[in-house]
């Protein structure tokens, strides 16, 4: 066994040592037609990698807004156009999630506050909401944290701000609860910050919904207009669920009362749109690397004509059909990995350097990672085209009569 | 014992208009470790049919061929592949080295077919037989920058580097004149000698002929011999 097991390991690494040897004997005509591989790896690498990095982002900014999948909107309104009061449609939107077990449920509204920054007053844009949220719609927090259930009991509001925000304040060190006034002048704690992407400027923040309707009277919320609710549940069950959900609480407003349930998040559809995209940008990258291949076949075929001789020679020295044909194809998989790596390279090079990054940190707060999926899709091509590449020549190889071969 | 025997072996081929073309009728041949062996002949006379018949690289057309005692053909094409690349070192008139490789790297390519302690070492192995051959400091020399002398050298450290117990030797000096020739011998017979190893030299040279202890003829595909 350990025979068999060493004579493979040492026929394997004589045949990848035989294929280096031969590309860097014919390096100048093996880096002429890898070339065109090269090209087309690092186009393919470079379009997993820009639609991986932008359905990743794409993803998460349609999560912040819509909420992750599913999130479905409850909303209500009086069939003859009267305003249902907050109060209640808040109770009977907590009971029904109660009733069916929903851990992930919040309220979302908006409103302004007054704050008073050290350089001035302004008004700010609040959301509203519970606890749940930040999960919902994966918020993300720079510093500090997003709300608990133990800032629901705090005498002060707390509030979570963008950076902006938190710039206006002077910055300051959350462990030591930096306060700022808000509304009437009542004292508020900044607990978290969340990023901001360059092109904001405005400060906005978060406060909890249960902490501004304590401070609103009735015609104020009236006013103010309802806000909507939102569940995350499970996709596979979503419809159903919250058609139930809907029905519950259209049961507990009454009459005259219309309750709606629609899913809110957009992320498949984006995500089936950028596919498309990714799929025509793939497909020209994949012809570009299919016609690189064919270049490829045409040389390699050239060449081992021109080596029958030399293939003689080895079949003398006890080289097998089976050792010969796997020697050539290596040939042209070494060659094409080591244009695979140099296309990955070009591409890594190509979506890291500071002057992408910058325009790709326009559109969203945290640029990801150059994606591995890419990297290893980019080689596994190369592979793939360096393997069939070399299959016509490695039969051809394969068929020559040594007899022949050595009068040639 | 004997490492080859050839029992009334013919070798048939067909012409491109259908007819048979006999090229070798009734040949008998026991080679015997340590054997010196010549066969002289015309061109055309199925000198080098013989030598590929002898190397395992043709099929005879009808009679047998014993390697160790045991028919050569009766074993699968990959075993025969790996017995020839251990057990017969090639040396050709035209040399036949690998173009753009140095003598290191021609000599060593014969262990890439190698498994075990001998692949894993090839390089110093590889240095030593060239060193052996007098070649120490050409070792990074291209075939196109050495003489014809040297080349033969090379070929025949190539030939040798598995430690063959069969050297087929091909017109070795046919390319060489005669005292670079009448040098490449002596030492072809030198690392035979070192290894035991049989030669069997098909030359139509009578001097490189008679160099060997038994001495064969083949005229029109007959092998005649007479022992020295």
């Amino acid at each position: 066994m350990r025979g068999v097991g060493g004579r493979f390991l040492t026929d394997v690494v004589g045949a990848v040592v035989e294929a280096w040897a031969e590309v860097r004997v014919h390096r100048g005509r093996v880096l002429l037609s890898l070339i065109g591989v090269g090209v087309a790896v690092a186009a393919l690498t470079g379009v997993v990698a820009a639609g991986t990095i932008a359905e990743q982002s794409l993803r998460e900014s349609s999560e912040r807004q819509g909420g992750r999948a599913a999130t479905y909107s409850v909303s209500a309104y009086g069939a003859e156009g009267q305003t249902v009061p907050t109060g209640d449609i808040r109770s009977a939107f907590a009971e029904a999630t109660a009733r069916y077990g929903i851990d992930y449920a919040t309220e979302h509204g908006y409103t302004t506050e007054d704050v008073r920054f050290p350089d001035g007053r302004q008004q700010v844009q609040a959301e509203t909401v519970d606890v749940p949220f930040g999960q919902m719609h994966r918020v993300d927090v720079a510093y500090g944290a997003w709300f608990s259930a133990a800032d629901e009991r705090r005498l002060a509001p707390a509030l979570v701000v963008n950076e902006r925000f938190w710039e206006r304040i002077g910055s300051p060190d959350l462990r030591t609860h930096p306060t700022v006034k808000i509304g009437d002048g009542i004292t508020a704690v900044v607990v978290g910050v969340t990023p901001s992407p360059s092109f904001q400027t405005d400060p906005t923040m978060f406060m909890l919904a249960s902490q501004v309707a304590s401070q609103q009277t009735a015609a104020e919320q009236l006013q103010q207009g309802p806000p909507s609710f939102e569940v995350w549940i499970p996709p596979e069950t979503g419809d159903e669920l919250s058609e139930r959900l809907r029905g519950d609480i259209a049961g507990q407003l009454g009459d005259g009362v219309q309750v709606e349930a629609y899913r809110n998040d957009y992320a498949e559809q984006n995500a089936e749109s950028l596919r498309q995209v990714q799929l025509i940008v793939g497909g020209i990258a994949l012809l570009v690397l299919l016609l690189g291949a064919l270049g490829l076949v045409n040389i390699a075929l050239v060449t081992v004509r021109g080596r029958i001789r030399e293939i003689g020679i080895r079949r003398t020295f006890g080289a097998t059909a089976g050792r010969v044909f796997f020697a050539v194809l290596m040939e042209s998989v070494v060659a094409t990995v080591a244009a695979g790596v140099v296309g990955v390279l070009v591409a890594v090079l190509v979506l890291r350097n500071p002057w992408t990054i910058e325009i790709i940190s326009q559109g969203v707060s945290d640029v990801p990672a150059f994606p591995v999926s890419a990297a290893i899709t980019g080689l596994i091509a190369a592979t793939a085209v360096g393997a069939l590449a070399g299959l016509i020549p490695a039969l051809v190889a394969v068929r020559v009569k040594v007899i022949d071969a050595l009068r040639y | 014992m004997t490492i080859l025997q050839l029992r009334d072996v013919s070798r048939v081929v067909t012409m491109p208009d259908g007819r048979p073309l006999s090229i070798l009728t009734g040949v008998d041949l026991d080679v015997e470790p340590g054997d010196r062996v010549s066969v002289v002949g015309r061109s055309g006379s199925g000198k080098s049919t013989l030598l590929n018949l002898l190397g395992l690289i043709d099929a005879p057309t009808s009679g047998e061929l014993l390697f160790d005692g045991r028919s050569a053909y009766g074993i699968s094409g990959a075993r025969r592949d790996r017995l020839r690349g251990s057990a017969i070192g090639f040396v050709f008139q035209q040399f036949n080295l690998l173009q753009r490789r140095t003598a290191l790297e021609n000599v060593l390519t014969p262990l890439l077919y190698e498994s075990g302690r001998n692949f894993w070492r090839r390089r110093a192995i590889a240095t030593r037989m060239l060193e052996n051959v007098g070649l120490g400091h050409r070792l990074d020399s291209p075939p196109e920058r050495l003489s014809g002398g040297e080349q033969q050298r090379v070929a025949i450290a190539r030939a040798l580097v598995r430690r063959p117990r069969l050297i087929l030797a091909d017109e070795p000096t046919g390319a060489l004149d005669l005292e670079t020739g009448g040098t490449v011998m002596d030492l072809l017979e030198r690392v035979a000698d070192e290894t035991d190893a049989a030669l069997v030299t098909i030359t139509h040279d009578p001097n490189i002929a008679a160099r060997s202890r038994r001495h064969y003829r083949l005229d029109a595909g007959v092998l005649t011999g007479a022992v020295a």
